[in-house]
């Protein structure tokens, strides 16, 4: 009885831990995808990431392994379709990411489907907590990187290219950092509520921000506090994490909204 | 000093999707000159600033003085109201000291407080200085500047080309400037280069007169007394 507790317990604290990294992460690179306007992008990306997850459990591996790996095929058909036709970046991305959506639904095996789509965190061990807490961490690091070069360019990209800032490599730098927290945050809160992870937190922090520096402070606090409060919800109610942390996030925005500057 | 050579554009091409935005255009800047760049809308001006500033693919050869630091004002950054920025942090952006950007706040005359405003809240006038700063904060010999706002209030009595004069004494600097404003090329160039896709003319500003303006944006348009500060807009 005892024993049982206990592992409830840490699995409780693995996955605060987790989560709350996770959301730092997430709620940090949101911040660059707002001013980018790339809003859906994330959204998109966590429908692309469905079918590799699929692949994972059928295989045996480890979701986020899978997902990463279908997020960069993704990305790499979008840029390859591209190239051979002139249609806007979101019409392909629209295609890539409902084929990949109707793929991932019949490759994820039945039982699995609800957590692909809505995240668990229900069983994270300490491997899973350890690993979440090093990809975020690094995840962080570079994103502070790549910061001012990626707003500079999406300030204009003439100017940033004059400053000598190669913007096609931060580009592609920035892309992989997107498909490597998307694969991080499906963990948490699932395919259909990743882009929401990562973008409502900036929004939230835009509402309430005049300068730079407490707009990353607020996108990476509300972040990290959504996820939190979302997984404290989760254990003591036992409704499902991703909602719930994706709930407490939007009830921030709302708040945002009347407290707006 | 005068007649040192600091850039030398020898026959360059810019093509977009395979049309020609700019062809077969040579000239020589001089250090200390002011060339303004004139030209109808769609004439390729920004485009070949962009083109010396080696953003942009193209053919031919532009060659800079050797160790030339430039420094280019972009027309407008509208996205920059997407973001918010205090005009502290957006010149920060350029990896330069606290030091460095009090200087330059002198040079465009703005007082330390607007490092702490929102970029995006400031009116067009002071945030055209700003853009000056930004430009002037590597210490260039040179500045490309697309199309200064005309009329616009930059703050005292100063108009935006008593500003670059200024600027241009204090600092011994080459200027490019595109503009549409006549009364600019006759009171400041040393030369004008006069452009349409194509080169229509390179020649001081005395004379430019109105069959050559004409020529240049389109027969409809007559110019009868070019001293007397007459404006071109489309």
């Amino acid at each position: 009885m005892i024993a049982i507790t206990e592992s409830m317990t840490n699995e409780f604290l693995f996955s605060l831990i987790a989560g709350v990294f996770i959301g730092g992460a997430a709620g940090y690179l949101g911040s660059l995808m707002l001013t980018k306007r790339m809003a859906l992008v994330g959204d998109a990306l966590g429908h692309v990431a469905l079918p590799g997850m699929g692949l994972a459990l059928l295989l045996g591996l480890d979701t986020s392994f899978g997902a990463f790996f279908f997020l960069l095929l993704g990305i790499f058909l979008i840029w390859l379709f591209e190239m051979r036709t002139s249609l806007p970046t979101e019409a392909l991305v629209g295609v890539v990411f409902v084929a990949s959506l109707a793929a991932g639904f019949l490759i994820v095996p039945e039982p699995e489907l609800l957590e692909a789509l809505f995240g668990d965190i229900s069983d994270v061990s300490l491997g899973m907590a350890l690993a979440s807490v090093l990809f975020s961490a690094l995840i962080f690091f570079i994103i502070k990187r790549v910061y001012s070069g990626l707003i500079l360019a999406s300030i204009s990209g003439d100017l940033a290219k004059s400053e000598g800032i190669n913007v096609q490599r931060q580009n592609f730098i920035y892309l992989f950092l997107i498909a490597a927290l998307v694969a991080l945050g499906v963990k948490i809160v699932g395919t259909l509520l990743v882009g929401a992870l990562v973008i409502i937190p900036a929004a939230t922090a835009r509402n309430l921000s005049t300068n730079l520096r407490e707009y990353v402070f607020w996108s990476i606090a509300f972040g990290i506090i959504s996820c939190f409060l979302g997984a404290l919800l989760y254990i003591y109610t036992g409704l499902p994490a991703g909602p719930m942390i994706i709930l407490v996030s939007t009830f921030f925005f709302l708040i945002s909204l009347v407290l707006k500057k | 000093m005068a007649d040192k050579t600091i850039l030398k554009v020898e026959d360059i091409t810019v093509e977009f999707n395979g049309a020609a935005v700019l062809k077969n255009l040579s000239f020589e800047v001089k250090e200390g000159e002011v060339l303004t760049i004139l030209g109808p809308n769609g004439a390729g001006k920004t485009v070949l600033l962009k083109a010396l500033l080696g953003v942009i693919p193209f053919k031919g050869k532009v060659i800079w003085q050797e160790g030339v630091k430039i420094g280019y004002v972009p027309q407008r950054l509208p996205f920059i109201k997407d973001i918010p920025m205090s005009v502290g942090e957006f010149l920060k952006l350029k990896k330069v000291s606290s030091h460095e950007i009090k200087e330059i706040l002198q040079s465009i005359n703005l007082e330390k407080n607007i490092l702490k405003k929102t970029a995006g809240d400031l009116s067009s006038g002071q945030f055209q200085r700003i853009l000056v700063g930004w430009a002037l904060l590597s210490a260039p010999q040179v500045l490309l500047f697309d199309e200064p706002t005309t009329g616009i209030d930059i703050g005292g009595q100063e108009t935006i080309y008593d500003f670059l004069e200024k600027l241009q004494k204090e600092r011994n600097l080459t200027i490019l400037l595109v503009t549409h404003d006549l009364s600019v090329v006759y009171e400041m160039a040393s030369h004008c280069l006069c452009l349409n896709k194509k080169m229509l003319s390179y020649s001081l500003p005395k004379e430019l007169d109105s069959s050559r303006l004409s020529r240049l944006y389109g027969g409809e348009v007559k110019f009868h007394h070019h001293d007397s500060h007459h404006r071109k807009h489309d």
